[in-house]
C-alpha cells in the first residue's frame, strides 16, 4: 500500500488534497448547491422553499429598487477600498520603514482591535455619533456647530463603520508588500531625475500593487456584503444588498429570494475579483 | 606685476581656468552617524574625464562619501562641489551625477529598454531622442538584442551592464559606481574591468568607482584614494600608491610587504637608517621628515629583495639568512626566509623554464644571502 503511493505521483496529490477537498466540500461546494436550487423554488403556505421551480426570484431582483441597492453597495464599497487605501498607504510605508523592532509592536497595535469583538467596537463607534455622544459634544463646545448634527442613520456613518472595520485588512497586505520592498529602488529612481510624484507613480506603486490588490480585495469583499456594520451605523434607515438578505432569510422568511439575491452578489464579487487579478496579472508580469 | 585679475574676472574671461577645475570635489567633509565618524575630515578634489577610485576595507566610509556626492547622504559639515557648483542641499534628482548601484536596482517590472529610457523620460526628452539614444546606450554595452527582456530573465553580468547603461544614457557629469563587478564571478570581474576601463575612455565621463579589491583599483584607476577609518590616507597613482605609500596602513593594504620595527640611528639625505629589533640595520627611502631617535617602521616588497648566494661587499642591506620555506606558484617562487627571530616573505621571479628543481636552488634550511638596495625600501613613520 505505502510502496503503491510512494511510487505513484497522482495518489500523493490525491491525498494532499483530501482534507482540504472535504472542507471545501462539506462548507462551500454543499451549501452553495443548496442555494443555487433553493433560489429556483417558490414557497409553500408555511413560507417554506418548495416546488414548482420558478425564475421569479431572479425575476424580482431586477427590480429597480435592488439594482439601485446594488449600485449603492459597490459604490460605497468602492469608496471604502479607496479610502482605507489613502489612510492606510502611509500607515504602511511608515510601519515598513521603522527599525525592526518597532515593526513587530506596530505590526501588533494594527491588530490589537481584532481582540476585541467586532459587535462591540460598532457599538462603541455608534455610541461616538450618537446626536449627544463625544464627537457632538467635543464639537458643540468648540463653537463649530450650533445644534447637534445627525451622524448616525447616515450613509456617511456606514462609510465611517466600514472604514474602521476594514482597514486592518487593507494595512497588512501593503505592510507586508512593503516590508519586502527594496528601497535601492527609491534611489534608482530619484538618480535618475525622478521626482517623489514620478516615483510614487512610476516605482512604487507598480512593485507595491500585489499588496495594494490583496489588500483592495480583502476590504471590498466584505464591504459589499457587510450586514452588521450597515445594520448599527445605518440604524435601520440606511440598506445594502448584505441586510437584504439578511432580512430576506429572516423576517421576511423569503428564502428562495434570499438565495437568489446571494448568488447575483456572489457574481458581482467574483467579476470585481476578476477585475482585479487582471489589473494584477498585469502589472505583476515582470515581477 | 602692474595689475592683477579677480576670479571673476578670470572666469569672464577665461571661464575654464576658473569654472571646470574640477569635476568634483569634497571640502573637508565630515559625516557623523550619532557620535561615529563615517566620514572624517576628507578632502578630495577629482578631476575631468579621470576614473578615481575610492578603496578600503568595509566600514572605512568610501561608499558614505559616494552616497553624499549622489545626495542621498548629507555631509555633517564640509562641502561637495559637482562641476564647480556648491550642492548643499540639491535634491539627488537634480544633481548631474548617475549611479550604478551595487545591487544594480533595476526597475523589476520594466523591461531593459524601459529601465534605460526611465531617466530620459524623467528629464521630458522626445519620444524619438529617447528611442535613439537607448539604443545608442544599449549598444555601447553590447545588450541591442535584450532589450525587451525583463531584468529577472538576464544573467548578472547582464544586469550589470543594463545599469551601466540606464546611468551612462543620462550623459551625467560624473557616473558614481558602488562596487558594480561585487556580485560578479573573478572571470567576468577581469573582463569587466577591462571593459568599464575602456568604456570610461571612450565616453569620456568621469568615473567615481568605490571598491575594497586592490587589485580592481589598480588595474583601473587614474588615481585612487585610500580611506581608513573615514580618513583618505593617501590620493593618487596607482605606481604612487604602490611604490611611495606615505603610510604604514597603505603599504599594508595596498599589495604584500614585509615591515620591521627599529629605531632611526641616521638620516642621509632622502634615506633614513633604521636600527632593527634582530639588531641589524637597514636603509630605506625617508618618508614623513622622520628624526634620528624617532621610531619607525622599514616596509620593503617580496618582489623588491634578492636572496644570492654571494654578497656583494660592502652592499647595503645586505644580511646572511636562513630559508624557512619555499613555495613555487608558477611565475614566481616564494620564500620565507628567517632574519634572526623575524620571518620574510621573498618572491624570486622564475624568469627560466626548467623541470629540475634544483634549479630553484634554495632550499628550507639553507643559508643564503638577503639583499636589497635602499631606494627599493621605505621607512616610515609609526
Amino acid at each position: 500500500m505505502l510502496q503503491t503511493i510512494r511510487e505513484r505521483k497522482g495518489l500523493q496529490v490525491l491525498g494532499l488534497m483530501f482534507p482540504g477537498g472535504v472542507w471545501l466540500i462539506v462548507f462551500f461546494a454543499l451549501p452553495l448547491a443548496l442555494i443555487f436550487a433553493i433560489s429556483f423554488m417558490s414557497r409553500d403556505d408555511l413560507s417554506r422553499p418548495a416546488l414548482p421551480l420558478t425564475l421569479a426570484n431572479y425575476q424580482q431582483t431586477f427590480d429597480l429598487l435592488y439594482i439601485n441597492l446594488f449600485l449603492f453597495s459597490v459604490g460605497l464599497s468602492l469608496l471604502t477600498t479607496l479610502i482605507t487605501l489613502l489612510i492606510a498607504f502611509p500607515v504602511a510605508l511608515f510601519m515598513a520603514r521603522l527599525p525592526k523592532r518597532w515593526r513587530n509592536l506596530m505590526t501588533l497595535l494594527v491588530m490589537i482591535p481584532f481582540w476585541t469583538n467586532f459587535l462591540v467596537r460598532t457599538y462603541a463607534l455608534q455610541f461616538l455619533m450618537r446626536a449627544n455622544g463625544p464627537i457632538n459634544t467635543l464639537l458643540l463646545g468648540l463653537g463649530l456647530i450650533d445644534e447637534p448634527v445627525q451622524l448616525l442613520s447616515t450613509p456617511f456613518a456606514v462609510l465611517v463603520g466600514l472604514v474602521y472595520g476594514e482597514l486592518p485588512f487593507m494595512i497588512l497586505p501593503l505592510y507586508t508588500s512593503l516590508e519586502k520592498f527594496d528601497w535601492s529602488m527609491i534611489e534608482a529612481a530619484q538618480d535618475l531625475g525622478a521626482n517623489a510624484l514620478n516615483t510614487l507613480l512610476r516605482v512604487m506603486l507598480p512593485l507595491t500593487a500585489p499588496g495594494i490588490l490583496a489588500g483592495s480585495i480583502l476590504v471590498f469583499v466584505p464591504s459589499v456584503g457587510s450586514y452588521i456594520t450597515v445594520e448599527l451605523m445605518g440604524g435601520g434607515k440606511i440598506n445594502m444588498i448584505g441586510r437584504v438578505i439578511a432580512q430576506q432569510f429572516g423576517q421576511s422568511s423569503n428564502w428562495p429570494f434570499g438565495s437568489a439575491i446571494s448568488l447575483l452578489l456572489m457574481v458581482v464579487v467574483t467579476i470585481a475579483a476578476l477585475i482585479y487579478f487582471r489589473i494584477g496579472r498585469g502589472e505583476r508580469g515582470a515581477i | 606685476m602692474l595689475f592683477t585679475l579677480s576670479d571673476v574676472e578670470v572666469s569672464a574671461l577665461a571661464p575654464d581656468l576658473i569654472r571646470n577645475d574640477f569635476a568634483v570635489e569634497l571640502r573637508d567633509v565630515v559625516k557623523l552617524y550619532g557620535t561615529m565618524a563615517a566620514v572624517d575630515h576628507v578632502s578630495m578634489s577629482i578631476r575631468h574625464n579621470e576614473f578615481f577610485s575610492l578603496l578600503g576595507p568595509s566600514g572605512c566610509g568610501k561608499t558614505t562619501c559616494l552616497r553624499m556626492i549622489a545626495g542621498f547622504e548629507r555631509p555633517t559639515s564640509g562641502q561637495i562641489l559637482i562641476d564647480s557648483k556648491i550642492m548643499g542641499l540639491t535634491p539627488p534628482f537634480q544633481r548631474n551625477v548617475n549611479t550604478v548601484f551595487q545591487s544594480y536596482a533595476l526597475f523589476p517590472h520594466m523591461t531593459v529598454e524601459q529601465n534605460v529610457a526611465f531617466g530620459l523620460e524623467m528629464k521630458g526628452i522626445s519620444r524619438a531622442e529617447i528611442v535613439r539614444r537607448v539604443g545608442e546606450a544599449l549598444s555601447l554595452v553590447r545588450l541591442p538584442h535584450l532589450a525587451k527582456r525583463y531584468p529577472k530573465q538576464m544573467s548578472g553580468g547582464q544586469q550589470q551592464r543594463v545599469a551601466l547603461a540606464r546611468a551612462l544614457v543620462n550623459r551625467p557629469k560624473v557616473l558614481l559606481l558602488d562596487e558594480p563587478l561585487g556580485a560578479l564571478d573573478l572571470k567576468l570581474r577581469k573582463e569587466m574591468q577591462i571593459e568599464l576601463k575602456t568604456l570610461q575612455r571612450d565616453v569620456g565621463i568621469t568615473f567615481i568607482y568605490v571598491t575594497h579589491d586592490q587589485e580592481e583599483a589598480l588595474t583601473m584607476s587614474d588615481r585612487i584614494a585610500v580611506m581608513s577609518h573615514g580618513k583618505a590616507l593617501q590620493i593618487g597613482s596607482p605606481l604612487e600608491i604602490y611604490e611611495r605609500p606615505a603610510c604604514k596602513f597603505v603599504a599594508d593594504f595596498i599589495g604584500e610587504t614585509n615591515f620591521l620595527e627599529g629605531r632611526v640611528i641616521a638620516i642621509n639625505g632622502e634615506f633614513a637608517t633604521l636600527s632593527v629589533a634582530t639588531g641589524h640595520t637597514f636603509t630605506g627611502r625617508r618618508v614623513n621628515g622622520l628624526q634620528v631617535g624617532e621610531i619607525a617602521t622599514l616596509s620593503v616588497r617580496p618582489e623588491k629583495m634578492q636572496l644570492v648566494e654571494h654578497p656583494v661587499d660592502g652592499a647595503a642591506n645586505t644580511y646572511e639568512v636562513t630559508v624557512f620555506s619555499i613555495a613555487y606558484v608558477g611565475s614566481d617562487t616564494r620564500v620565507i626566509i628567517n632574519l634572526g627571530d623575524q620571518r620574510l616573505d621573498v618572491w624570486e621571479q622564475n624568469s627560466t623554464s626548467t623541470l629540475n628543481p634544483d634549479d630553484y636552488f634554495f632550499k628550507p634550511g639553507e643559508k643564503a644571502w638577503l639583499t636589497f638596495k635602499p631606494e627599493n625600501a621605505l621607512v616610515l613613520a609609526q
